[in-house]
């Protein structure tokens, strides 16, 4: 590797300053790190702070009391929401359930089954498949968004469910991600051994490669569960009747219906708040399982 | 790992060496038949319908429409449609600030995080990261009611300190509101890719730089950032894509501003073109020289940079 040569190189460029004032500076250095890093999370909690806030504001208060002080229209806001188009809010947040849950689950099943079978097996055309799934992970999904909707209302699936189930099962990323930590986590010589012990290509799959593959997977999972979750433009498209919506969409139709009728930009606000808490808990609890070294461990190649 | 033998037959195990190649062929069919049906298909039949167009013979009102071949008709109607053109260079401006500012944030954060007895790097590592649970469409919500003057908490600041208030959704203050969108979005995500390639680095390297008295600034610029220098190629390429790829954000706002028009980015105008104008055609082209766009782009950037970043081989 030639990092190995840059560190030594830097090494001996620095042994020329002065190691007190160097160890002083050091040692100072993270208070303002810390101040930085703090500024940071403070950007970014900012606007979610702000809507929490501002969904406990009534209609008036929203216009006309200090942004950041609680208002007391919280209670009346969510009974608003639920209740709006007949309960349509409730519609959506299952519907982003549902495509973002079963989504996840089976292209994560899907991309373990390729990325395994690229990563462990020699065969002809592999070269063929990996290069088309690059070309898929470099490929924008959403620019096939039309001839995806197009091909759909031909087979008369359009508008439905399955119209944006489906294009959401194929992840060339997820088939990438799933094939570099099969090579790093499944060693040839375990799958050797327990075929020599007669186990069957399944069952080596499904009792040795899978448990290995679990960490992998879990975060192949959660990338896939918050890119369906958080997918505007496919639903858009695909989808015409406003209960089959996710909430990306829901809440994009409410907010440029509120633009004629401010009395909605509270809904809008209350149904953003509500939609974002879950997937941020889900996020805090599920933390530790995700395994982004994955991401960028897949440039080591 | 052990497996249970006793569970195979004899004969089973005989058969197995004649069927051996299927195997991978087996695991790879799902993803295969789903990868033909909605990318190879799409990207074919985008294709097709760019060569097409719809040509109306007979005029007035019984005038019969009829798909006709139109060469490059439609590609040479995209390249001239002014609009097209014009949200690219809208793209262009949107992406020079997000790209460079979401992945310099999130090197600078990632930097600091991995900087020994830093205070606050827990916490503020989930705080910086939360943004991406948000989806771009609320996240969209979210800043534009936060730029809005009326709501604003910017505004009301400034208003008791007896200064006007700021427009942020027009003029040149537009591009900077929309790009910070993708940026709060975006720096989360990326800061722990590089995070977690920075912690891969061996703590040896950065130990013996410290003995011998290099301070944490030069340990960031001549061990860790050229160590993570993939990591970076990665995120530079994924935010690459996702800024050609920008849509929810300015149509979640444009019920807020006058200044996003129909066609304000590339997509918007497919969208536009295909939906509101019934022209398959020329959005089919579009889309095409958007997402050949892209892949250019990508091919170029990890040329440039000269890293195997998706490494094939092994």
């Amino acid at each position: 590797m030639t990092a190995a040569t840059e560190t030594s190189s830097s090494v001996r460029i620095v042994r020329d300053s002065g190691r007190h004032e160097q160890r002083r500076r050091a040692a100072r250095r993270p208070l303002v790190g810390s101040a930085v890093l703090l500024l940071g999370a403070v950007y970014c909690l900012v606007p979610v702070l702000w809507v929490l806030v501002a969904s406990t504001k009534s209609n008036s208060e929203l216009f006309t009391t200090l942004t950041f002080l609680p208002g007391t229209g919280l209670l009346q806001n969510i009974s608003d929401l639920f209740s709006y188009g007949g309960g349509l809010f409730g519609l959506w947040a299952w519907n982003s359930l549902i495509f973002a849950g079963f989504g996840a689950v089976l292209s994560t099943l899907i991309s373990t089954m390729a990325g395994y079978a690229l990563a462990k097996f020699q065969f002809p055309g592999r070269q063929v498949w990996f290069y088309a799934i690059l070309a898929g992970v470099l490929l924008p999904g959403i620019t096939l968004a039309i001839p995806q909707y197009l091909l759909m209302s031909k087979i008369g699936l359009a508008g439905s469910y399955w119209s944006v189930l489906l294009p959401c099962l194929i992840s060339p990323f997820g088939i990438f991600l799933a094939r570099v930590y099969a090579s790093s986590a499944i060693p040839s010589e375990t799958m050797e051994a327990a075929r020599i012990d007669g186990a069957g290509d399944v069952r080596i799959f499904t009792s040795v490669a899978l448990p290995m593959m679990v960490p992998g997977m879990v975060t192949i999972f959660l990338l896939q569960f918050v890119g369906i979750w958080n997918n505007f433009l496919l639903p858009f498209i695909m989808l015409s009747d406003e209960s089959k919506y996710p909430l990306t969409v829901g809440l994009y139709t409410l907010l440029s219906k509120g633009s004629g009728t401010p009395s909605l930009y509270s809904l809008a606000i209350i149904g953003a708040a509500v939609s974002i808490i879950p997937l941020i808990i889900m996020m805090l609890v599920l933390q530790r399982y995700w395994r982004l070294d994955l991401v960028s461990g897949g440039l080591k190649g | 790992m052990t497996v249970d033998v006793r569970t195979q037959t004899p004969r089973l195990r005989r058969s197995k060496p004649a069927r051996r190649w299927a195997v991978p062929y087996a695991f790879l069919t799902p993803a295969g038949v789903l990868f033909v049906v909605f990318l190879a298909i799409p990207i074919l039949y985008a294709l097709y319908l760019s060569f097409r167009a719809m040509k109306v013979t007979g005029g007035g009102p019984f005038g019969v429409r009829e798909e006709t071949w139109a060469g490059f008709e439609n590609y040479i109607a995209t390249f001239t449609d002014s609009e097209f053109l014009a949200g690219f260079g809208r793209l262009a401006i949107y992406g020079v600030i997000a790209v460079p500012v979401t992945l310099g944030l999130a090197l600078l954060f990632a930097l600091l995080l991995d900087l020994p007895r830093v205070r606050a790097a827990r916490f503020s590592r989930v705080a910086i990261f939360i943004p991406y649970a948000v989806p771009g469409v609320i996240a969209s919500l979210l800043w534009g009611f936060l730029y809005l003057p009326s709501t604003s908490p910017l505004n009301w600041v400034l208003n008791n300190l007896g200064i006007p208030d700021v427009e942020v959704l027009t003029g040149g203050a537009l591009f900077p509101a929309v790009a910070n969108i993708a940026i709060w979005g975006g720096v989360g995500f990326n800061m722990i890719i590089i995070y977690t390639s920075l912690r891969g680095i061996p703590n040896e390297m950065h130990e013996a730089a410290r003995i011998d008295g290099a301070s944490e600034w030069d340990i960031a610029l001549r061990i860790k950032i050229p160590l993570v220098a993939p990591a970076l190629v990665l995120t530079g390429l994924f935010s690459l894509i996702g800024t050609l790829q920008v849509y929810g954000e300015p149509m979640t706002l444009r019920p807020m501003t006058n200044e996003i028009s129909q066609t304000w980015v590339p997509l918007m105008k497919i969208y536009r073109d295909a939906f509101a104008r019934d022209d398959l055609s020329l959005a089919a082209a579009s889309s095409v020289v958007l997402a050949l766009g892209t892949l250019v782009v990508s091919i170029v950037l990890l040329r440039i940079t000269q890293k195997q970043a998706f490494g094939e081989g092994q």
